[in-house]
């Protein structure tokens, strides 16, 4: 696109008041110099650029920008025109309009840190995220979320380290190779002196959870904790999650638990089974998929002083004011993180993705115990229902049958065809189809992970059925 | 001087979300399991050893409730909607037409792991993104999975692990060098990466002197991360000869570039010798900061490093954009998928409606208006700049000090924070720790901000000034027209009183009987 025009004057920029005609002159006169360049007199002449600073052409109309803007996203697919059963850690759920409303909030969305006072209503909306997501984990602390879950659970694997003073993580074989990945990053190369081993645990190939002898194994006295995922990354319910964290605890490890939010209204608050360190996704929590950019991680835990000393954020607690009986909130323990004791505090902070906090604070709010309830039903009926559908198609076998709450393993080996073909096939009929797990040396064959959330309809799920059946015909 | 306002912050004195509601209130239903689906499948579907029995005691309001409770609270948060002057954080506008064409399906809606062929869209925004970043820094490849400043450092301990273990030298390479000043992620990064952190410490000019870093770097050295300006506003002048010196040590040389507003288009990271670097988007590149993220910090470094970055990596094949998960020397994911993608559209968006003539004009306004600030505060008594010695002209901020007026009047940067807030602006921000003057405050106007809004923010803290030697007791229990009253932290630090959630709150305040406020 050009902008180019023989008639183009130069004007002052809509997002600089300064760039206005006279206001620098005025301010270099004051300052009392003659030359903008005459301020930049601590950088040595030879420190500066010698290759110029060549940019694409300038937008600065708003409306050249958005027309640029809109045709470049356009040249997307998305899974509102399509349907998509993608899902391994971002999730298609429904966002409720005020949701969007409230994070798009300018006094939300632009600033980046006041005080206790000034920006109370957003600190008291981050202390309704922890409230909230507390009474659905059935646990007293929960921390503002850092970047993701992954990381969420690289930071517990890394506060269990230092409660135990130990080395060593047990985690699933069957496990999320993007999050195991970051967890690895976490507990560093083996070579480093403070690294953690990341071992992993088995599955039972009959029913894809944690093979119970092979974690008796591994528990040794050097563990630090068993991490495990409820669901897990394959869609499989780990019902055997108190016994696991009762063998933990005998074998004085840790238990941390990931477990999607969106399950809670159905499923076992974590609180309840035994484990000592929660984290999971925020993302199912009114966060649109944003290609992977609504991702955040909490980490939630009991109300015990090693547990809240080792957390690495934010955590906000309610407080009183110097007006009797009115309450505020503020930040517990900012000493002790990164920000507070550089080198010496716990791992690091920064920006994170606190505005999904907001986001999550109004989702559970509007959803309520009985919105949980429902949609935990929802969606773990539908998931089922595709796999059973699915499951009769011919060629077509659901690994662990009856086990999901939204996710599931289809494995394709008698069809012939590779889940990319098949994949590729659905596509040309609007169809996302699963996430291709065929190559993350999981040993399942050529399958793929199908997600179903309350957003499909059994119509929707129909026409799944139908044209695989079709494109495998 | 300024008309200072006469400014109350709403106050809806609002109850606590889970105070609120009535049961069984509903904000939000979904549709029962269609008939099909129970003939099917039935309906009691999760094994009985993980059915949840417990009703999760969450609020139980409408919808309109839920948007009005939210409103409220968005209301009482000043937000920025005051002048923010909030140094090393770069205030800026950030734009609706990018956050409207974010929140539109075709990215909102779009999952990470779709087909390649349907995200060309935004993989080539992505890459034309890369390309602006490569000509502002002169680096070879940029990659945007850090969700922050931060995990940006991060991203450069992984990498230098990552560098120094293909050479068999993880074992003897243990350390990073940094200034006892840098952003505190720059140390605590590296500590958690498992690096020994060697901190210089600062000389009168303001910077670690060359014969420290000479004496600190060797080749147990793995790295070296630096701020350049630094938060005082202070440019370090020999800092190509520490990268030569660094280098011949062996050692990767990381410019963190959180403070590039001043030097935007003027300085070339690679051409002052580093290796890798990091821009801001939510601050720099005027994406939102969204009150602490999500972020991005976007990473980029030489083709030497490159082969370690944490994958996947945007490449265009052709005329067609894919993402490269093939790289078998990388660091690892330090988060998953490939970064906090609107943020990442935002910041094209402004580079796009900047340009390069408009990106140079941003960071000389940022220079003069701090210089202009500079000038103003100095004439305010009780008020020290830092470094005084140094007698040029400082960068796009500058630390100032009240140690003067707290030594005559008691009164110091946090109540000045708070009493801001009374007159409708926004606190600012005081200093990284370590505190290297007392009483810190540091200012920054950037770009956005008009030299009105310049003036009455200095026209304010000369009247808090005033205050402190007139009526110090007004600003040491400040604020006084906010939504509430200046906040006891008593409970900060107290594990019998901390509760940061409302069963805790219930349990160990409420139930005990630490309050007046009743129970809900």
């Amino acid at each position: 696109m050009s902008t180019e025009s023989r008639l183009a004057s130069p004007r002052s920029h809509p997002w600089m008041a300064l760039s206005a005609p006279g206001v620098i002159d005025d301010m270099l006169d004051y300052i009392g110099v003659s030359s903008v360049e005459a301020l930049f007199e601590q950088i040595p002449a030879d420190h500066r650029r010698k290759t110029p600073l060549t940019l694409p052409p300038a937008l600065t109309s708003e409306m050249e920008l958005k027309r640029d803007l809109v045709t470049r996203l356009k040249k997307n697919e998305n899974c509102e025109d399509n349907l998509s059963f993608l899902g391994a850690g971002v999730w298609q759920h429904h966002v409720p309009a005020i949701v969007d409303e409230i994070v798009g909030r300018t006094e939300f969305a632009t600033n980046v840190w006041g005080s206790y006072q000034s920006d109370h209503g957003r600190n008291q909306t981050w202390f309704e995220f922890s409230s909230q997501l507390g009474a659905l984990l059935n646990l007293d602390v929960v921390q503002l979320p850092v970047y993701s879950w992954g990381c969420a659970s690289g930071h517990a694997i890394r506060m269990a380290a230092k409660i135990t003073g130990r080395r060593k993580v047990l985690v699933p074989q069957f496990s999320d190779p993007e999050r195991l990945s970051v967890i690895r990053t976490y507990c560093q190369p083996q070579e480093m002196d403070s690294a953690i081993e990341v071992v992993l645990v088995a599955a039972d190939p009959t029913s894809g959870r944690l093979d119970l002898n092979d974690l008796n194994a591994k528990l040794g006295p050097d563990v630090a904790a068993v991490y495990l995922e409820n669901p897990a990354y394959l869609g499989t319910i780990e019902t055997d999650a108190a016994d696991i964290a009762k063998r933990a605890r005998a074998a004085g490890a840790e238990t941390i638990v990931g477990v999607d939010p969106i399950s809670l209204g159905v499923m076992t608050a974590p609180g309840d089974y035994g484990a000592d360190i929660v984290t999971g996704p925020v993302q199912p929590l009114g966060v649109h998929m944003h290609c992977g950019g609504g991702a955040g991680g909490f980490i939630a835990s009991r109300d015990e002083e090693t547990y809240v000393r080792s957390y690495n954020g934010f955590l906000v607690s309610i407080a009183e004011t110097r007006e009797p009986g009115q309450h505020a909130f503020g930040l517990a323990c900012p000493h002790q993180n990164s920000y507070g004791m550089r080198e010496d505090g716990n791992d690091w902070t920064g920006n994170s993705t606190y505005l999904w906090a907001i986001a999550g604070a109004v989702y559970m709010s509007l959803l309520g115990p009985d919105g949980f309830a429902e949609v935990g039903r929802l969606i773990v009926s539908r998931a089922r229902y595709a796999s059973k559908l699915l499951g009769e198609v011919p060629g077509v076998r659901i690994v662990w049958p009856n086990t999901q709450f939204k996710e599931f393993v289809v494995n394709f080996d008698d069809t012939g065809k590779r889940v990319a073909e098949i994949n590729d096939a659905l596509r040309a009929h609007g169809i996302f189809g699963g996430k291709d797990i065929s190559g993350e040396g999981l040993g399942l064959g050529q399958s793929a992970l199908y997600c179903v959330t309350e957003v499909h309809s059994a119509a929707d799920i129909r026409r799944l059925a139908d044209t695989l059946k079709e494109v495998l015909s | 001087m300024s008309r200072v306002p006469d400014f109350h912050a709403a106050k809806w004195d609002e109850p606590v979300i889970m105070e609120m509601g009535r049961p069984g209130g509903r904000g939000q239903i979904f549709p029962a399991p269609e008939n099909e689906v129970i003939d099917s499948v039935g309906d009691d579907l999760i094994p009985a050893a993980m059915a949840r029995k417990d009703r999760p005691k969450l609020p139980e309001i409408t919808e309109f409730e839920a948007q009005r409770h939210y409103l409220h609270l968005s209301q009482m948060t000043l937000g920025m909607m005051g002048i923010s002057l909030f140094g090393t954080c770069t205030m800026k506008y950030n734009s609706k037409t990018s956050e409207f064409a974010t929140l539109r399906p075709e990215l909102s809606e779009v999952h990470p792991y779709q087909h390649e062929d349907t995200l060309q869209g935004v993989l080539g925004i992505m890459h034309e993104f890369d390309g602006i970043l490569r000509s502002l820094s002169g680096m070879d490849q940029f990659i945007f999975q850090a969700g922050g400043g931060a995990d940006a450092a991060y991203t450069m301990t992984a990498l230098a692990r990552a560098y120094w273990r293909d050479r068999g030298m993880l074992g003897q390479r243990t350390e990073m060098v940094t200034s006892a000043q840098s952003h505190p992620c720059n140390p605590a990064t590296a500590a958690a990466a498992g690096f020994k952190v060697i901190n210089l410490p600062l000389e009168e000019n303001g910077y670690p002197s060359l014969d420290a870093l000479k004496a600190a770097v060797s080749d147990k050295t793995a790295l070296i991360m630096l701020n350049n300006p630094d938060d005082m506003g202070i440019y370090n002048p020999e800092i190509k000869e520490w990268v030569r010196v660094a280098k011949e040590a062996g050692a990767l040389c990381f410019y963190d570039h959180a403070n590039f507003n001043g030097v935007m288009g003027k300085l070339s990271a690679r051409e002052l010798g580093f290796d890798a670097c990091m821009f801001m988007l939510h601050k720099t590149f005027g994406a939102p900061k969204a009150g602490g993220g999500p972020a991005v910090g976007a990473f980029g470094c030489s083709n030497d490093l490159a082969p370690y970055l944490p994958t996947p990596v945007v490449v265009k094949d052709g005329g067609r954009y894919r993402l490269d998960e093939d790289r078998p020397k990388s660091a690892g994911k330090v988060r998953e998928y490939w970064g906090n993608v609107p943020q990442v559209v935002k910041a094209y968006a402004w580079a796009r409606g900047m340009g390069a003539e408009g990106i140079q004009l941003a960071s000389d306004i940022s220079v003069v208006a701090n210089n202009y600030m500079d000038k103003r505060l100095s004439e305010i008594p009780g008020l020290a700049i830092s470094n005084p010695d140094v007698k040029a002209h400082r960068m796009e901020m500058t630390r100032w000090s009240l140690g003067p007026l707290a030594e005559e009047t008691g009164i110091g940067t946090v109540d000045f924070a708070n009493r801001m807030a009374d007159y409708g602006i926004d606190p600012w921000w005081m200093s990284h720790e370590p505190w290297i003057v007392p009483e810190p405050f540091t200012p920054e106007a950037g770009e956005l901000w008009s030299k009105e809004d310049i003036d009455l923010w200095i026209d304010v803290i000369a009247k808090i000034a005033e205050e402190a030697r007139t009526d110090p007791e007004t600003v040491k229990t400040a604020p006084h027209n906010q939504a509430v009253a200046q906040v006891k932290g008593d409970v900060f630090e107290d594990p019998s009183k901390w509760a940061m959630t409302w069963r805790a709150y219930q349990r160990k305040i409420v139930g005990s009987g630490k309050t007046e406020r009743g129970a809900a």
